[in-house]
């Protein structure tokens, strides 16, 4: 049988329908396009994939339960190596990762997996009835700090080996960037319970509304005698460019943006948090946060949405298929575009016009590529002259974030570089403190989820050698 | 879940209330605040810790029916329980080294700063309070600053009771009169910290602000809550809540904090129950 050259087209909800709702906007293979999918796969020898893959999930090994129709058995295989599969299978750079590598992509597009991923942890949690096998208890306690993408997966496989683990989260619910950044309708939030739920199941005891650095501190943790603290606590504080104007009204931060939006659910009528409904939205940025901010900013009624972004759209640094989607639902993509100053409504004839001190305009400057920087990209330029207003009532800031202090302020011994990220050693996650781990964005800066899974694997497994060691 | 053990109307508009939170009660400072939300589909608001006792494992919350919020909270009786109760967030108010400090109160800021009071007066600093209210009937916590106190002196807008006019007079008079404060530290609404500042800079008195804007997190993650700081954007939630009255731009945190007025009015008449009785 011949092999299909392009991966099974994934179901979508209309752009223009879904630009208008929150509802998931992929829609999921269905069996029989699974197995005609996981078909295409050729069971290679040397199994490229599995090296792709930040937690190296036996890849091959679960297409091929899924060419069977066992897709529980499919389940087993994946949940060997990932805490979160429903979660990956969505939201993961697949295209870099491991269908980067796949062998049938030298010639045709590569199997996808990612879709397959999806598609296998949907039916598990639509399906699996049972309780999971839990293990036997160690008697050690772990400190999990921060409930999203690197402190579960950390939290889930140590309670796995049988430790008791305790994560601690700020907000009043569990899952981090999961719940309070990635919107719904890119990653619906009863998929992140479902998640959370699992990892109840094998004893992890989450307790929100505990700001470790505030509430407790990492010594009071191993005071109260957790063994080892697993520190996950994400990105921290918004950048601002600096620029005029960013303190007016309708000016927001991508976090703040997407917190009111996805966390408090401000979408919803019951809602009390109230968000901005702009008309006309500009999103400066280019990365992954900027693309979910300008598509919720749709979703939440806006005509028009920008996204402005200082290179092309070759250097733009979000996914490719966030760009594609985006572009089909409308946003708009002004691009080489520096903005200078945010530009506000203020009536000098009343000094009580309540539109006052609200966003009116961005101030951008035309840009053009120069030479290459340091990392290989190349570096916008600015264009004298050439600037020119686009009427907005809402600007909102995706240009990345710092490290958050609160814990480095308050962790005697823990070491820091130069930006603020918690210093580790890249085999363990290991900090510079006894007994303390650290993975995900507070160590990296600003990075992917899956990024930050495969850092609270490392430090599982690191941990785990750690308190094995000690108890001899 | 967090038991509201106590529950204390001190005007008609300002409600003190003790929520069980063993693990804020034992850490809280004065000058720190907390973040509660009512209910499940609840706004994230932060109220300043008005007090706490370690023992019991209670932390004292007073706040004005404003908004929304405030009134479903106040809707809320002893023995019921709020979903969310985080904290303390915030650095606590700076104490170190004052011998004589004159404290400056606005209506319900007065419960935040009333904390401040008492830790100065316990470490032995000379405290001086000026509070000041619209009304008589809005007065608030006077046998309570009377105690960490060596001079109170009560204003009140309409002359209802103690001295009529606004709290920078008498602060202005004592400056003048020659009481050498190592500090002023002003609590209360944006205005009257605003021209707290103005009284207090031209004699080069060091003066120190409580900020309560919008937030969402209160950790450093959403960025909703900054303010201009000495020309730098600086987050109320972990830089502050209190910062050096000269540096910061009023007139920006006071645009800022109206950001959702219209929303807010809205809330309140749908929590109100006046508005949904019918009129006969």
């Amino acid at each position: 049988m011949a092999i299909k050259p392009e991966k099974h087209e994934m179901p979508v909800q209309n752009p223009l329908e879904r630009a208008r709702n929150f509802k998931e906007v992929a829609l999921g293979y269905d069996e029989s396009v699974a197995v005609a999918e996981a078909q295409r796969c050729l069971n290679c020898k040397n199994r490229p994939c599995v090296e792709g893959c930040p937690v190296n999930i036996a890849i091959p090994d679960f297409i091929t339960k899924i060419k069977t129709g066992d897709f529980e058995g499919a389940y087993s295989v994946i949940s060997q190596s990932s805490s979160l599969p429903a979660v990956c299978g969505r939201v993961c750079p697949q295209e870099t990762q491991c269908e980067s590598k796949c062998t049938l992509g030298i010639k045709f597009q590569p199997v996808g997996i990612g879709r397959l991923e999806r598609f296998v942890a949907d039916y598990h949690n639509a399906n699996f009835k049972g309780e999971p096998s839990l293990p036997k208890p160690n008697g050690h306690k772990v400190a999990v700090v921060g409930s999203g993408p690197s402190g579960l997966t950390c939290a889930g496989d140590l309670a796995k080996k049988g430790y008791k683990v305790t994560v601690f989260e700020a907000l009043h619910l569990a899952g981090g960037v999961l719940v309070y950044g990635i919107p719904e309708f890119r990653l619906p939030k009863d998929i992140v319970k479902k998640e959370v739920e699992t990892l109840k199941k094998y004893g992890v005891d989450v307790q929100t509304n505990v700001v470790i650095g505030k509430t407790l501190t990492v010594d009071e943790l191993f005071e109260q005698g957790y063994d080892a603290v697993f520190i996950g606590s994400g990105a921290g504080l918004p950048r601002f460019m600096g620029i005029p104007g960013e303190s007016l009204k309708g000016v927001y931060s991508a976090n703040e943006f997407l917190t009111r939006a996805n966390l408090m659910k401000a979408y919803k009528e019951n809602s009390q948090t109230p968000v901005m409904r702009a008309k006309k939205v500009a999103v400066v940025g280019g990365g992954n946060v900027a693309m979910d901010a300008a598509r919720t900013a749709l979703r939440l009624g806006a005509e028009t949405v920008y996204v402005v972004y200082r290179r092309s759209m070759e250097e733009i640094p979000a996914r490719r298929e966030e760009v594609e989607h985006a572009q089909e639902e409308g946003i708009k993509f002004e691009i080489l575009r520096n903005p200078v100053e945010i530009i506000g409504y203020d009536n000098p004839n009343d000094r009580r016009d309540p539109k006052n001190g609200f966003v009116k305009a961005i101030k951008v400057l035309k840009c053009e590529l120069g030479e290459p920087d340091e990392r290989g990209r190349r570096k916008p330029v600015e264009i004298a002259g050439s600037e020119y207003e686009i009427d907005v009532d809402c600007v909102i800031m995706a240009i990345g974030t710092s490290p958050n202090p609160l814990i480095k302020d308050t962790t005697a011994g823990l070491e820091v570089n130069r930006r603020g990220g918690i210093i580790v050693q890249e085999e363990t996650g290991l900090t510079s403190k006894a007994g303390v781990f650290a993975g995900g964005d507070a160590v990296t800066g600003a990075a992917t989820v899956i990024l930050a899974m495969g850092a609270g694997k490392t430090a599982a497994t690191a941990i785990d050698e750690y308190i094995s060691k000690k108890q001899k | 879940m967090y038991e509201i053990v106590r529950k204390k109307a001190l005007n008609p508009t300002v409600t003190e209330m003790d929520i069980s939170a063993p693990l804020v009660a034992k850490k809280a400072e004065a000058g720190q605040f907390i973040i509660l939300r009512v209910d499940d589909d609840g706004e994230r608001i932060p109220l300043t810790v008005a007090g706490y006792d370690r023992e019991a494992g209670t932390v004292k919350i007073i706040f004005q029916i404003v908004g929304g919020t405030t009134m479903r909270l106040n809707a809320k009786n002893e023995g019921d329980y709020i979903a969310d109760f985080v904290g303390p967030l915030g650095c606590a108010t700076r104490t170190e080294g004052l011998q004589k400090v004159c404290i400056v109160g606005g209506g319900v800021g007065c419960a935040i700063a009333l904390p401040v009071a008492q830790k100065l007066h316990a470490l032995g600093c000379e405290v001086h309070s000026v509070i000041g209210f619209r009304n008589k009937d809005l007065l608030i916590l006077q046998d309570e600053f009377a105690a960490c106190s060596d001079k109170l002196t009560i204003m009140t807008d309409d002359g209802s009771y103690g001295r009529q006019g606004v709290v920078t007079a008498p602060l202005k008079e004592a400056i003048e009169n020659g009481e050498n404060y190592d500090e002023v530290i002003a609590i209360g609404p944006l205005i009257m910290m605003k021209f707290v500042v103005a009284t207090t800079k031209p004699y080069g008195v060091k003066t120190t602000v409580s900020m309560n804007p919008i937030m969402i997190d209160g950790t450093g993650m959403c960025g909703g809550c900054r303010l201009t700081v000495g020309g730098k954007t600086k987050f109320a939630c972990v830089d502050g809540p209190d910062f050096n009255g000269f540096e910061v731009d009023f007139d920006e945190a006071m645009a800022r904090s109206n950001a959702y007025a219209d929303f807010e009015k809205h809330a309140r008449e749908e929590s109100c129950n006046l508005y949904k009785k019918e009129v006969r």
